[in-house]
Formats: C-alpha cells, structure tokens, sequence
C-alpha cells in the first residue's frame, strides 16, 4: 500500500533505529543462530520479513536489503527497479515516469535519507546489480553472517 | 579536423598516454576544444544505404554521432548495428547501451562485439520503460542500472575482466559515456547523481535537453563546487523545437523534458516557427559555452538532422576545426 509505504518513508529515522536494533540483537544471537544452522532458520525469517517489511515498505524481498541506505524506501518498487538512483524520466511533480499515480522512489528515498541524517554518504554507495538468486531468501540473517564474517553461502 | 598519426580509414587512431580509447571524440575533449555530438536516428529498415545517407547530413559539424538503443522503447536498426556500419567508414561513434532490453551477459558480449568493430565510446543508460514505446506489454530486463553497467564496463576495460571475474584477453578500449537530467526532480540530488556516475567510470556525459538556461547554470555551480568539472566532460542537450504544439506535446508526452512557458510563447510568437526552434537552439548553444565546466554541446535534432549543419555554423563553436569524415 502506497499510503503505508509514504508514511514508512517520513518516519524512516526512527524506522531505521527499530532495525539497528534489532541487527544489533541478532549479531548478539550469531553462535545460537548458527547452532540452530541458518539454512534451516532462513525460511522462517524470511516469511517473518516478507509480513513486516512487504506491510510498511511494499518490500519485493529481493533478499539483498537496501533500506538502510535508499531513506528506508525500497528501491524494487521502481518499475526500472533501480537501486542507484532516479533515472531521468521523474515528472515535474515528482511521479513516476512509468507509474503517474505514485511518487518516485527514489524522491521519497531522498526524503528519508535526509530525514536520517547521513544523505551524501548512503548515495554515494554503489549498490550491485541484483542476485536474483537471492530472491525470497532472509536479508537480515544474511546481514548478521556478513558482519560476522560467516560466508559459507552466496 | 585531421590528427598527425591518422591512419586508414576504418581503423581507430593510436591511443594516446593519458587516454583510454583509440577514438577522436576523447582526443577532441583531452585536447580541450569544444566538442559537438549529434544524436542519429535509427531506421526502420535493414538497408544500410539510409545509415549512410542519415550520417552524411552531419559530416564536418560533429566530432562523434550517438546512436540510440531502442530509444522510447520503440523498435528500431540496433545501436550495434549502426555502429558496426558506421565506425567502418571510419564515423567516430558512440554506442548507447540501455538497460531495458538485455542483461549483464548480453550487455558485455556487445561491449566487445561493438569494440572490435572498431566503437571507442559507449554510453550506459538505464533507457526508457517499456510503457513508453511501441510494445507496451514487453518484458522490461532492468538486470543492470546505467551506474552498475558503468562499473562493469570500466571493470572489463581496466581489470580486464567481465562481472564474473572471468578474464578477458584483450580488453575493450572504450571512452566511457553517461546521461544526466539536471531539469527532472530531486534537483538538490542531481549533482550528486553525477558524482556518483563519475565515480562508477563516467568520463564524459550528455544531458537531456536544456531549454531552461538558468537551471542549467544552477546545476552548473554546483557540479563545479564538488569539483566534478575537473573529472568528466559535460556536454549539455540543445535541439530546435519544429513548432509551439510540437513543443507543448513534447513537454507533456516525454519523459523528463522540461520546456519553460516562454520558450513556447517565443515559438507561438513567431512567424516562421521552424525557423525560431533553430534560432533558439542557436541561442543556447551560445549561452552554453560560456558555462564553466561545459566542455561541449550534445545536438538532438529529432527529424530536423538536415539542420544541424546551420545550427554549428552560425555558433561558430567549431572555430577552424573540420571534424574528420568520410566524405571530405
């Protein structure tokens, strides 16, 4: 829903902290986590993510999460689905030029990098094409074995 | 225009230190003169001889010719094929590459496909959605973005190798080219977008069409407080307007073209309108060389190539300088 997916966007600050939150909580869970194995527990998380994140952000679970640094607006709901930026086709009013009904992606994404705080350096970020073998698959627990340096997987 | 180690017609020219193509639009820009790009028309046709004719029509105005990929989404000769045709003659070309129709692996084949014909410089886009064209209900691809297709393309020319890490033999030697929009929203993130394009592999970039001269400065300035005009070569968008309505149409039809009120009230106003699209185009091109950090001019002349040729004239903007051509 459009309307959900905007008002994620104007709280994205304190969004954003909720998630910090909760990443810093499961890198604290990482050896439990990785006892329990995280292929067995990816489909679990990944449903719970396709529930909240597809409510407040209209997510594509991409499995490749961006919000963080795209002002918590998900860049898959850009008909280009580019993760990089606006293309150059945004209307005088701000709307999609494939989809007039809604606001650009990337000028609400602008907004919530600015409302968090840090919008030249999360631009600035050169986001990989997508893995779409990644698709439907846990973003966050794929953070936590980022950060954890457990790269056993793609 | 004719360099001192010219050779045949059809192969590139050596490649200079400091440079990372065997073409002439980069030996124009390094050199510091005021480069002119002209966009051609693909046909819809198979028959070469109206490439050819379509090209003559810029011969000695224009330092390199974009040819478009599919442009509006709609149907038309391959940029690769163009390119393939022209560069053979010895036409210094720009290939565009969208990214509305092919992914990665396609992308990358044509990459060295085209520079093995003999292309030296290609310009990555994201391209337009497929709504826009002439086949609507067509799958749009969208696997790369113009700032990821930029990264790969410079990673296949400078580490020699595709996105898979996979080796190349012998690398592409290619100018690499993006499109800017300073005229569409988020303005306050536009310069920045440009930052992050530079430093995904720009080295030269075209925008879209400026009618508004005063936004354009304003970009301009900001582009130049973060030190981008040192690093890439900007070559803002001019093309005449045919008509009032035409230009009414376009600017509610096309996508990010912005076209102020009096531009339209200029056009209505006059007797010959055809007449004083060129004339504004003219204007803008001379508004736009004395822009610091503008270091050429990109002409989009829709239907109306056979003008470009007045156009450069009466700007003056090549100085001396005949850029080369077959024909000569």
């Amino acid at each position: 829903m459009k309307v959900i997916r905007y008002w994620s966007v104007s709280n994205a600050r304190w969004l954003q902290r909720v998630y910090r939150g909760l990443e810093t909580c499961l890198n604290c869970m990482h050896p439990l986590l990785q006892r329990l194995g995280y292929q067995r527990l990816d489909s679990g998380f990944a449903a719970v993510e396709k529930v909240v994140k597809g409510f407040l952000f209209d997510s594509k679970s991409c499995g490749q999460c961006t919000l963080g640094e795209t002002g918590m607006a998900c860049p898959m709901n850009c008909p280009k689905a580019l993760r990089n930026g606006p293309c150059g086709g945004v209307r005088a009013n701000g709307n999609c030029e494939v989809d007039a009904d809604m606001v650009c992606v990337w000028v609400t994404s602008w907004e919530g990098s600015k409302a968090i705080g840090n919008p030249e350096s999360t631009i600035q970020v050169i986001q990989a094409p997508v893995d779409v073998r990644l698709k439907g698959t846990s973003a966050w627990l794929r953070a936590v074995r980022k950060k954890r340096g457990a790269t056993n997987d793609i | 225009m004719i360099f001192d180690d010219e050779p045949q017609v059809g192969e590139n020219l050596p490649i200079l230190p400091g440079h990372d193509s065997p073409g002439r639009l980069e030996r124009v820009l390094r050199a510091g003169h005021f480069a002119v790009t002209a966009e051609i028309a693909p046909p819809d046709s198979a028959d070469p001889a109206e490439v050819y004719a379509r090209a003559a029509l810029f011969d000695a105005h224009v330092d390199a010719i974009n040819a478009t990929d599919g442009s509006g989404a709609n149907c038309h000769m391959s940029s690769v094929g163009m390119c393939a045709l022209l560069s053979r003659r010895g036409y210094s070309m720009i290939m565009q590459i969208s990214c509305r129709d092919r992914n990665r692996i396609a992308i990358q084949g044509d990459v060295l496909g085209a520079s093995a014909m003999g292309v030296s410089n290609i310009l990555c886009l994201t391209g337009d959605g497929v709504q826009s064209g002439d086949h609507p209900e067509a799958k749009p691809v969208f696997d790369m973005d113009c700032m990821t297709s930029l990264q790969m393309l410079r990673g296949m020319r400078d580490e020699g190798q595709f996105l898979s890490g996979r080796k190349i033999t012998s690398p592409p030697r290619v100018f690499l080219g993006a499109a800017a929009n300073p005229f569409a929203p988020p303005f306050d993130y536009r310069p920045l977008r440009l930052a992050k394009k530079v430093a995904a592999g720009a080295q030269f970039v075209q925008t879209q069409y400026c009618f508004d001269i005063e936004m354009l400065k304003d970009y301009m300035a900001k582009v130049r407080d973060l030190g981008l005009d040192k690093k890439v070569f900007i070559l803002p968008g001019v093309g005449p307007l045919a008509s009032a309505k035409s230009a009414e149409w376009i600017r509610n039809n096309v996508a990010g073209v912005h076209i102020p009120d009096a531009i339209i009230n200029r056009l209505a106003g006059a007797r010959d309108q055809r007449q004083e699209g060129v004339n504004i185009c003219i204007d803008m091109i001379n508004e736009i060389r004395e822009i610091k950090g503008a270091s050429g001019v990109h002409i989009m002349a829709y239907r109306q190539e056979e003008r470009i040729g007045e156009i450069v004239e009466k700007t003056e903007v090549l100085g001396d300088r005949v850029p080369w051509h077959p024909n000569r």
